[in-house]
């Protein structure tokens, strides 16, 4: 938002520079973080213990990631990450689409109830040990469906989705209806083709809460051989190494304790696919919040 | 909700044609519930996988609480397990674990409620007095990244820059304070890393809804404003600050509704046996009596415990909102 044309006084030039430059400082602060890893994941070992931070690596080293490439264990991790993102969100995008639709339709009768129960499930919830118990006897424990199906709809997003729908132009489903077209066909030749961008926009948040995911993991995945990236980070920098030998042994491959520039890169390879999506999220997902607050 | 009244146009159904002629008491005498329910089949089959998931994944959890009621066994069921009435929760109460849960969630609230909560105000005030756009939008792009990444990539970087082997912040530390702090292990460390990460993550993107809320400010006012002689300051204070005066009510009701949830994860990523006297929470808590030793009613009990105070927490804010003269959530 700009300001109205005002003079302004000498006072209020120097704020002016002065939060020119603090705002700039703030960003350059909350940013330089992620540089540094990045940087880092590329530098040779010396330079690591030699420089404390560095935007630019001196000597540009490809090592750190050869090695990631060349375990079980990390591409093993990678994998389950990327294939788990991918199906969970197809899983994501068809719940939350295909119970939108019927909850946007006016005349749908009962259409106040589902909207209740779902607006209370978003108030008050049977907490971490009842879902736990449920998710176990189900028998999805260690299998990778306990990373998508427990978190398939989030309630704000189709709620979002539902009122997306709402707001399409009655007249179109009425002059389908009249070339005799069927629901479920309005349904997949009329509104999900006309939800395209839409359904663009809640893939990449399904995508980023999915890849983001730890909790779940957590949970439900026991098996080492089945964890996600974020399980295998947490692992590997925050419980340090020699939990990763145990945890590693168990599994038929095992893995050297890991160098700095080694933890680097795989703290990268967790944040770069978010990282490569950023310009669009950044977008989005500022609207989606918006959305949802003056919804929910 | 029921906003978009639909126009009359040339209808296919009696069905349809009646609701839009008028009120739902006319859909009732123009056609039966079982012609409602004939007509709109295709659309319950679509209802039926996100209803099945609400029943499942959120309703059979509640419905399991039920368990902290119990001496739930895992081999017997929540049909075969001894009820024992409240004596979880008795024994919780009786724990000095109870004292020690409630002294550091209430700490960790307050700090946030004090440290956190103001950040993203103050930041998107500032932002909001940027004159250059351009400028603007650089510096938003790069305070909202944090927020997409995931807790366990925060807390990974704070373990790479915090740790004693070769953390940059410690060799910044130990250059001018000669020797280095054990910021990760120290009990008197944890709370201001906690803060310190949450500000970091998410007092960027926090000022999204404030942004939004200042964009909507009619730009009259402030030329009003300015030919009534306010200075900078007082534009700040009459006519910027009453514009999100509302968000923020909404914000701290939300907020102090939800005063026990110490976000698990990062409270988990960060606490390690040395720091545990400080770092354990309600929810920390639950995950390592009830997942790791298996204590299921136990845990689901003070899991329950705490999600009720978490109710009238809620009730009681938005109350108090209204007695205050806001408009409160509901």
């Amino acid at each position: 938002m700009s300001m109205p044309k005002m003079h302004n006084t000498p006072a209020g030039r120097v704020f002016d520079v002065f939060n020119f430059i603090l705002m700039g400082i703030i960003g350059i602060i909350m940013v330089s973080p992620f540089l540094y890893i990045i940087a880092g994941s590329f530098a040779t070992e010396a330079e690591l213990t030699r420089r404390s931070f560095f935007i630019f690596p001196e000597t540009f080293t490809l090592t750190a990631y050869q090695y990631i490439f060349s375990t079980d264990t990390f591409t093993r991790s990678i994998l389950v990450s990327i294939g788990v993102t991918l199906v969970g969100t197809l899983v994501c995008l068809f719940f939350t689409f295909s119970m939108a639709y019927p909850l946007s339709r006016k005349t749908l009768m009962g259409r106040n109830f589902f909207m209740n129960l779902i607006v209370f499930s978003m108030l008050f919830s049977g907490g971490m040990i009842p879902g736990y118990i449920v998710v176990k006897s189900l028998g999805l424990l260690d299998s990778y469906w306990a990373l998508i199906l427990p978190i398939a709809i989030n309630p704000f997003n189709l709620i979002i989705v539902k009122t997306f729908f709402q707001n399409i132009p009655i007249e179109l489903e009425e002059a389908a209806k009249i070339d005799g077209c069927s629901e479920v066909g309005i349904f997949w030749r009329i509104m999900l083709p006309l939800s395209k961008p839409v359904l663009a926009t809640f893939a990449l948040f399904y995508a980023v809460a999915i890849w983001n995911d730890f909790f779940s993991a957590l949970l439900y995945i026991t098996d080492s051989a089945k964890w996600p990236v974020q399980v295998l980070l947490q692992q590997i920098i925050i419980l340090s190494q020699a939990q990763l030998g145990d945890a590693a042994s168990t599994s038929a491959n095992f893995v050297e304790p890991p160098d700095q520039s080694l933890k680097l890169a795989v703290v990268v390879v967790a944040t770069l696919p978010i990282l490569i999506v950023y310009p669009f999220l950044q977008k989005h997902f500022a609207k989606g919040m918006l959305l949802g607050s003056v919804k929910g | 909700m029921e906003g978009l009244k639909a126009q009359s146009v040339e209808t296919v159904e009696p069905g349809y044609n009646a609701v839009k002629k008028g009120s739902k008491a006319e859909v009732k005498s123009n056609i039966s519930n079982i012609q409602r329910l004939k007509r709109d089949k295709w659309l319950y089959l679509l209802l039926i996988p996100g209803l099945a998931y609400f029943i499942i994944f959120k309703y059979l959890p509640m419905w399991g609480i039920v368990i902290a009621f119990q001496d739930y066994s895992p081999f017997l069921g929540v049909f075969g397990s001894k009820w024992v009435g409240f004596e979880n929760f008795i024994d919780f109460f009786k724990n000095p674990d109870f004292f020690r849960l409630l002294e550091n969630t209430f700490i960790l609230a307050c700090l946030d409620l004090v440290f956190f909560f103001p950040a993203p105000i103050i930041l998107a005030l500032l932002l909001n007095e940027l004159r250059l756009q351009a400028y603007k939008s650089v510096v938003q792009t790069f305070i909202y990244v944090p927020h997409f990444m995931s807790w366990v990539i925060i807390a990974s970087i704070t373990y790479i820059f915090f740790t004693t082997s070769g953390g940059v912040v410690n060799e910044i530390v130990s250059l001018i304070y000669g020797k280095e702090i054990n910021f990760l292990s120290s009990p008197e460390w944890f709370r201001p890393l906690i803060m310190g990460q949450i500000i970091w993550k998410e007092s960027g993107w926090g000022t999204v809804i404030f942004l939004a809320a200042l964009a909507s400010v009619d730009k009259e006012q402030y030329e009003a404003a300015i030919v009534d002689g306010a200075g900078r300051m007082r534009r700040l204070w009459h006519v910027t600050l009453p514009a999100v005066r509302s968000t923020i009510v909404v914000l701290l009701i939300l907020r102090l509704g939800n005063f026990l949830d110490t976000g698990f994860q990062q409270i988990f990523l960060m606490s390690n046996s040395l720091n545990r006297s400080v770092a354990d929470v309600f929810d920390t808590y639950v995950y390592f009596v009830g997942i790791t030793q298996g204590a299921y009613s136990y845990s689901t009990a003070v899991g329950l415990f705490k999600a009720i105070v978490g109710v009238v927490l809620v009730l009681g804010a938005n109350k108090l909102a209204k007695k205050m003269g806001q408009d409160g959530i509901f």
